[in-house]
């Protein structure tokens, strides 16, 4: 039996966001902070009602039949609210009271896919759509936001605001796109949804839960995407799989510290292998048609990563993928890991020339990629090409873990 | 930063039969000199590669199998980058597979339409 303390936080993450989606969609977006006023007075009314009474039996459907009211009770009080909104209710009624909130798992669903497209909207930065996928459509804490950003309530707050404000302005819908644009739309989508994993993936918070969640949520709206016929195309399920196996690694990528456990040195017993499988089969579905995205590639090479054993094929594959993926579009991250797969593929001494040639100064991963082709090499240099990594090195997990590969070239 | 072609030509080798093993000994330099030069963003286009089937035209409707006569070598394709001088875009070309095979490989500057 789940106690109140956890159930509670777990139902907001959940029921937030349908519970705001639907209201949304029914209020249209201008409206959007009513309807996650309704959502938020739902939980406290719960939080307090089931402290003293306890959980009732269905607490899912004590909530949306809470949110229906308050969201009819709302509509019932606020005159000027009704008078200019309710005339143009999406659903037209006659009476007030006959406003059909439509919390069936079909309307959850859709009013989830139509918010994601407002929300992952080109008119607001990717940063400004991240935050707001994750107060809308994933139901984070302001202060839950604020520490996978590394920022503050206020700044937070601001940011959402004006995000808002703006998509307000642009009068974005709550619906599908058209199909000619879906295309176009879902690029945004997709943009969004992979930095928000990314987010969660590579954040420098020390929150892990916090952390997870975000990629189990990026996972979750993918899932959405990839289940919607209009939405599940090649590049949607290719996204999924990369995010599969990516997140197979999540247990072994960090020890009870929180520090990063690199690759090389990671428990393989740890890796997820129902989650390798899940990454596979969504490959698969993803290799139907001719096109070839920078998911898929990215996809095949997390896939290459989920294989223990270190074989020449292996990095051989990983190497020319990352060519590809080069092709695609350029990174100086995808840069750096080609050359380190270069050096597994084909040694250190062919990748060193071409290491150099990156000219990437500034980046302390590319003194940490030198120090590496180094070692056992130069090491005299490879100290040399870590310590400039240690100073440009700005998070204190990058710190410790440069110093400590330092210390083992010193010995 | 300004444009280079880089072109490359070889002589007529005709079509040798290769195993896939030797297939992929020939493509992977080839991927990874692109991937290289991709890996320092300075890849304009990876351009083309010519099969050596073709014809040439000349004035007076006379067509001639083929690029072969005249020349020895034959074009066998082309990739561009961008590079501050052309110096680096000859630095590049010196790693072209091609070299490794007899071949050479021209460096020429595009021209800009917005100089």
């Amino acid at each position: 039996m789940q106690t109140g303390k956890e159930l509670i936080p777990h139902l907001f993450r959940t029921e937030y966001s349908k519970i705001t989606a639907v209201l949304t969609k029914l209020f249209g977006f201008e409206h959007v902070e009513i309807a996650e006023d309704i959502a938020s007075d739902t939980f406290l009314l719960a939080a307090e009602t089931w402290g003293i009474k306890g959980i009732p039996e269905n607490p899912t459907a004590w909530l949306y039949a809470v949110a229906k009211n308050r969201a009819k009770d709302h509509l019932k009080h606020h005159q000027i609210f009704s008078d200019k909104v309710t005339p143009g209710l999406q659903t037209a009624h006659d009476s007030l009271y006959e406003i059909n909130i439509d919390l069936s798992p079909k309307n959850i669903t859709d009013s989830q896919l139509q918010m994601m497209f407002a929300i992952c909207h080109p008119a607001i930065s990717a940063e400004a759509q991240i935050g707001l996928a994750l107060r809308i459509l994933c139901g984070f804490g302001i202060e839950e936001i604020a520490d996978a950003f590394l920022s503050n309530k206020e700044t937070i707050n601001k940011r959402l605001f004006r995000a808002k404000e703006k998509l307000r302005n642009e009068k974005v819908k709550i619906a599908f796109p058209d199909a000619s644009e879906i295309n176009d739309r879902l690029q945004t989508v997709l943009t969004t949804l992979y930095l928000l994993f990314n987010e969660g993936y590579y954040s420098l918070s020390q929150n892990i839960t916090v952390r997870k969640d975000l990629c189990l949520e990026a996972m979750r709206l993918n899932f959405l995407l990839v289940e919607n016929k209009s939405t599940a195309l090649p590049p949607v399920k290719a996204l999924l799989a990369l995010m599969c196996f990516h997140a197979s690694r999540f247990e072994a990528r960090t020890n009870e510290d929180g520090e990063l456990i690199l690759y090389d040195d990671q428990d393989t017993s740890l890796w997820d292998r129902e989650l390798i499988e899940q990454g596979k089969y969504y490959m698969n579905l993803a290799a139907e048609g001719n096109e070839i995205s920078k998911y898929h590639i990215e996809a095949g090479i997390a896939y290459w990563h989920t294989v223990k054993e270190d074989t020449s094929k292996k990095w051989q594959n990983i190497l020319q993928l990352y060519n590809r993926l080069l092709l695609i579009e350029y990174s100086p991250i995808a840069a750096l890991n080609r050359t380190y797969a270069l050096a597994k593929a084909d040694g250190k001494m062919v990748a060193i020339p071409e290491a150099e040639k990156l000219n990437l100064a500034n980046n302390h991963l590319y003194y940490s990629l030198l120090g590496f082709l180094y070692s056992d090499i130069d090491n005299e240099k490879a100290v040399c090409h870590l310590k400039t990594a240690l100073k440009l090195a700005k998070s204190e997990t990058d710190k410790v873990t440069i110093e400590k590969r330092l210390l083992g070239l010193m010995k | 930063m300004k444009e280079f072609m880089l072109v490359f030509r070889n002589a007529q080798s005709g079509a040798p039969r290769l195993s896939p093993e030797q297939m992929q000994e020939i493509t992977k330099p080839w991927q990874d000199w692109i991937g290289g030069i991709a890996a320092q963003n300075k890849l304009v286009e990876r351009g083309n590669r010519l099969d050596y089937e073709g014809a040439t035209v000349h004035a007076g409707n006379v067509v001639t199998d083929g690029p072969y006569a005249e020349i020895k070598e034959i074009l066998l394709g082309y990739t561009i980058v961008k590079t501050d001088a052309i110096a680096d875009a000859i630095e590049i070309a010196k790693g072209c597979p091609v070299l490794n095979f007899g071949g050479t490989v021209e460096v020429r500057t595009v021209v800009q339409m917005n100089m």
